[in-house]
C-alpha cells in the first residue's frame, strides 16, 4: 500500500514537474532568444517576467477555439491529445534519483522499473508522430499536410540511427533497463584504469554514439536545424497551421516536454543519469532521502542544460532542406551508427575477455 | 541532387498538387501570389500573380506637381526610399538643366549609400531568417534602425523619407547628424562582422543557398536584370560606374561580382556591397566640400522661411512652388540611379505644364521578378522561398 501511495505521489510530482518545466521552458526560450539577440525578452508579468508562462497559458485558454469546417473533427481534436499524452508518458521509466527511504523501506525514484525501459521510451516516442500526422492530416490544409508528411518521414528516418547508436550503449551496460544503464555509470575504472567516483559516464566510451544520438534527438523533437515540420517561413506553421487556442498550446507545450525528457534521457544514457562525483561517499554519510534529492537535482540540472543546449542551437544555426535532412539521416548518421556498433562490439570482445 | 529527384520520374504524371503561395504567406514579404504546381515538394510550374498593391503611381504622377511626386517614389522600394527620392530629384534637375554644387552631390551620395546599406541589410538578414536563423536578423536590424535615426536627423522621417528637394537638400547636415554618421561608421563594422561570421561560412547556410535559384549571365541579361541580381550572375554592370551621377566618379570603390548567379552569390555580392558602401561614405564624409547645400533654382527650391516673411520675391517663389506653378522646359528625359536592387530609372515626358505629361518608373523588381518561375522550376518549396527573398522582391516596387 505504501509503495502504491509513493508511486502515485511520484507520478503526480513528475507530471507537475514536466508541465512546470515545459511552462518555464517557454519562458526560458524567450529569455535565451532575447539574450542571444541582444534583446530583453519578456519582463512585464511579475519580476523579470517570471509570471509570463501563466499569462501565456491563460491567453491560450481564452482564445477562440476554431475547428475548420472541412476538417475531420474527431481526429482534429485527437491529434494534439495524442502528442501531449505520449510526451508525458515517457518520463515513467526514467530513474530520477537514488532510492528514498521511509520507515526502513526503500522506494526507487522511478515510476516503473521495467526491464525493457529504453524500448518503452522508443515505443512511446514513435507513437508521438501519430499526433503530428493525425493533426496535420485532419486539418485538411495543404501546408499542414506537407508539414505532417515531413514530420513523419523525418521521425521514422532518425529513429533508425537513434536506435543504432543506442545499441552500442546497451552493449556496454548489458541491459535494456534504464536503471541498470544508469547504475553502470557510477563508480568504476574509466577506460579500465582510471578510478573514478560517479563519473564512469558513457560519454567517455561512446562519444560518436552520443553525437549521433544528440542529432537524432534534435530531429525527434522537431527543433532547429530539423524544424521542417513547422518551419514558419515555408509552411506557415506546418502541421499546426489550422490549430488555435489550447490545442495549439498542447502542441507547443508537448514540444517543450519532449525537449526536457530528451534531455533527461540523454543524461541517463551518456552522462551518468543521477550520478555525480562523490555520490557514493555522500550516500554513506548522509540521510538517503537527502542523497536522493541531491541525485535528482544532478539529473535535473543535466536535463536543463540540454534544454538550454536545444535553445542555443535553435537561435544559432539555420535549418536544413528536406532532401539534405534525409541525406544526413540515411547516408551519414545511419552508417556512422552502424560503424559505432561494430567498433563497440570489437573493443568489448578484445578487452573484456 | 534536386534534379535527380525531379527527373527520375520520367513517366507522365497527372496528379499534381496545387499550392497557393501567397498573397498573405509569411514568406512572401509583401503581397504577391504564386500558384505552384507541385509534385510532392518539387515545383513543376509557377504562375505568378502581381498587382495586389498596385496604386497607379504613374497615373497619379500625371496629376501632381514635380515636388509632390517625391512622396510617390518613397513608396516604390520602401527599404531604400532615399535612393528613389534622389533619383527623382536628379531626373527633374536633368530636365531643368540644373548643375548642383559638389556639396549637394556628396551629401546625396552619403544618404544614398546609407540607404543602400539599409536595403541590403534587410535583404540579407531576411535570407538568414528564411533559412531559420533569426538571430542574425536581429543583429543587423538594430543597425538599420540607426540608419533610420540618421535619416530622421536629416529629414524628420524614417521609412518614407521624402528626403532632399529638387535642386539640393532641404537642410545641411547638423552636428548631431554628423555625430550619428561617424558613430555608425565606427561601430557598425564590428556587428556586421558578427553577422557575417554567423552566416556567410556556415555549413548549413551554404548548403541551403549554393546552387539554389541560379540564373546564367545570358538569361539574366535577356530578362533585363540589373543590380546585385545581375552582378551575382557575373556581369559587372553598375550604374554608379557605367553612367556616374551625383559625382560618383570621385569615389574609389569596387564592384563585387558573383559567378553562379545563385542565392548564395546574391547574398555574398550584397554583403560586399555593404562594405563598399561604407568605404564610399567614409570618403564622402572626409572630402565633403564646404558650400551651399542647394543649387540656384528659385523656381523649385523653397526659400528659407525668414526670407518668405520679409522679402517679396521670396514670397512669390514660395507661393509658386507650393502651388506647382513653375514652368519646365518641353522635352523628355531619362535618368537612372543604382537602386537597392537594380537600375531604378525615371523616364519623363514633359509638355511644359505643371505636371509631367507621362512618367514611367523603371522598377528593377518588376523586371527581375518575371524570371522567378524559371529560376525555381524543378527546385523544392524551401528553395523557392529562399530564391524569392534573395532576389529582394519588394511588393511596393513590383506593383508601383
Amino acid at each position: 500500500m505504501a509503495i502504491l501511495i509513493f508511486k502515485i505521489a511520484l507520478i503526480l510530482i513528475l507530471f507537475l514537474i514536466s508541465l512546470g518545466v515545459a511552462a518555464y521552458a517557454t519562458y526560458g526560450e524567450r529569455k535565451v532568444a532575447a539574450f542571444m539577440q541582444d534583446r530583453i525578452g519578456p519582463d512585464r508579468a511579475g519580476p523579470f517576467g517570471i509570471l509570463q508562462p501563466i499569462a501565456d497559458g491563460t491567453k491560450m485558454f481564452m482564445k477562440e477555439e476554431i475547428i475548420p469546417n472541412v476538417s475531420d473533427k474527431l481526429l482534429f481534436i485527437l491529434g494534439p491529445c495524442i502528442f501531449m499524452v505520449t510526451s508525458l508518458m515517457t518520463s515513467a521509466v526514467i530513474p530520477w534519483g537514488t532510492a528514498m527511504e521511509f520507515g526502513g523501506v526503500k522506494y526507487a525514484m522511478q515510476v516503473a522499473d521495467i526491464n525493457i525501459g529504453i524500448l518503452y521510451v522508443f515505443g512511446v516516442v514513435s507513437l508521438g508522430v501519430y499526433g503530428i500526422m493525425i493533426g496535420g492530416w485532419a486539418s485538411n490544409n495543404k501546408f499542414a499536410l506537407l508539414g505532417a508528411v515531413r514530420a513523419s518521414s523525418q521521425m521514422i528516418s532518425y529513429e533508425l540511427a537513434m536506435g543504432m547508436s543506442l545499441i552500442a550503449v546497451i552493449m556496454m551496460s548489458g541491459s535494456l533497463s534504464l536503471t541498470d544503464i544508469v547504475t553502470s555509470q557510477g563508480d568504476g575504472k574509466l577506460w579500465g584504469f582510471i578510478p573514478v567516483s560517479g563519473l564512469n559516464w558513457n560519454i567517455f566510451y561512446q562519444p560518436m554514439g552520443f553525437i549521433i544520438f544528440l542529432i537524432c534527438a534534435f530531429a525527434e523533437c522537431n527543433r532547429t536545424p530539423f524544424d521542417l515540420p513547422e518551419c514558419d517561413t515555408e509552411l506557415i506553421g506546418g502541421f499546426h497551421t489550422e490549430y488555435s487556442s489550447m490545442k495549439l498550446g498542447l502542441y507547443l507545450f508537448a514540444e517543450y516536454i519532449n525537449m526536457f525528457i530528451s534531455g533527461a534521457i540523454i543524461s541517463c544514457l551518456y552522462f551518468g543519469g543521477y550520478n555525480f562525483p562523490g555520490l557514493s561517499y555522500l550516500s554513506t554519510v548522509l540521510n538517503p532521502n537527502i542523497v536522493a534529492l541531491l541525485s535528482f537535482g544532478a539529473l535535473f540540472a543535466k536535463a536543463i542544460f540540454f534544454v538550454f543546449f536545444f535553445m542555443w542551437i535553435r537561435w544559432t544555426i539555420p535549418r536544413f532542406r528536406y532532401d539534405q535532412l534525409m541525406k544526413l539521416g540515411w547516408q551519414i548518421l545511419l552508417p556512422l551508427s552502424i560503424i559505432n556498433v561494430l567498433l563497440t562490439g570489437g573493443i568489448l570482445t578484445f578487452f573484456n575477455k | 541532387m534536386i534534379e535527380s529527384l525531379a527527373l527520375n520520374n520520367k513517366s507522365e504524371k497527372t496528379d499534381y498538387n496545387i499550392l497557393n503561395l501567397g498573397p498573405t504567406h509569411p514568406a512572401t514579404h509583401g503581397v504577391f501570389q504564386n500558384i505552384l504546381k507541385m509534385d510532392g515538394e518539387i515545383i513543376h510550374e509557377t504562375t505568378s500573380t502581381i498587382g495586389y498593391i498596385h496604386r497607379a503611381f504613374e497615373k497619379i504622377a500625371e496629376h501632381k506637381p514635380f515636388y509632390q511626386i517625391t512622396t510617390l517614389t518613397d513608396r516604390l522600394n520602401y527599404c531604400s526610399s532615399p535612393i528613389n527620392n534622389m533619383g527623382w530629384h536628379m531626373t527633374v534637375e536633368k530636365l531643368l538643366g540644373v548643375e548642383t554644387p559638389k556639396r549637394v552631390d556628396y551629401m546625396r551620395v552619403i544618404i544614398m549609400e546609407f540607404a543602400r546599406i539599409a536595403d541590403h541589410l534587410v535583404c540579407n538578414s531576411i535570407i538568414g531568417a528564411d533559412t531559420g536563423a533569426l538571430t542574425g536578423f536581429t543583429y543587423v536590424f538594430q543597425w538599420r534602425e540607426k540608419i533610420y535615426d540618421i535619416f530622421e536627423e536629416v529629414c524628420g522621417a524614417r521609412l518614407t523619407t521624402n528626403i532632399g528637394r529638387i535642386g539640393g537638400m532641404e537642410r545641411d547636415f547638423s552636428p548631431a547628424c554628423m555625430k550619428k554618421m561617424h558613430d555608425f561608421l565606427n561601430d557598425f563594422p564590428k556587428y556586421f562582422d558578427e553577422f557575417t561570421m554567423l552566416l556567410e561560412r556556415n555549413r548549413i547556410f551554404m548548403e541551403r543557398n549554393i546552387g539554389v535559384g541560379p540564373i546564367s549571365a545570358e538569361r539574366a541579361l535577356n530578362y533585363g536584370f540589373t543590380g546585385p541580381n545581375l552582378r551575382a550572375a557575373g556581369v559587372d554592370y553598375d550604374v554608379r560606374v557605367m553612367n556616374p551621377y551625383s559625382s560618383y566618379q570621385d569615389f574609389d570603390f569596387m564592384i563585387p561580382l558573383g559567378t553562379q548567379g545563385d542565392t548564395y552569390d546574391r547574398f555574398v555580392v550584397r554583403q560586399h556591397e555593404i562594405r563598399e558602401s561604407l568605404k564610399i561614405i567614409k570618403q564622402a564624409l572626409n572630402n565633403i566640400p564646404e558650400g551651399k547645400f542647394f543649387a540656384d533654382v528659385p523656381d523649385f527650391f523653397l526659400p528659407p522661411k525668414e526670407e518668405v516673411y520679409n522679402n517679396m520675391e521670396a514670397l512669390i517663389f514660395h507661393f509658386k512652388i507650393v502651388m506647382g506653378e513653375a514652368t519646365v522646359p518641353v522635352g523628355e528625359v531619362y535618368h537612372s540611379v543604382e537602386g537597392g536592387n537594380g537600375e531604378l530609372g525615371f523616364y519623363m515626358v514633359s509638355d511644359g505644364g505643371r505636371t509631367p505629361y507621362r512618367l514611367h518608373f523603371r522598377r528593377p523588381c518588376f523586371i527581375s521578378y518575371q524570371a522567378y518561375p524559371e529560376m525555381i522550376k524543378g527546385s523544392m518549396l524551401s528553395d523557392a522561398i529562399l530564391t524569392m527573398s534573395s532576389m529582394n522582391v519588394i511588393a511596393g516596387e513590383l506593383d508601383a
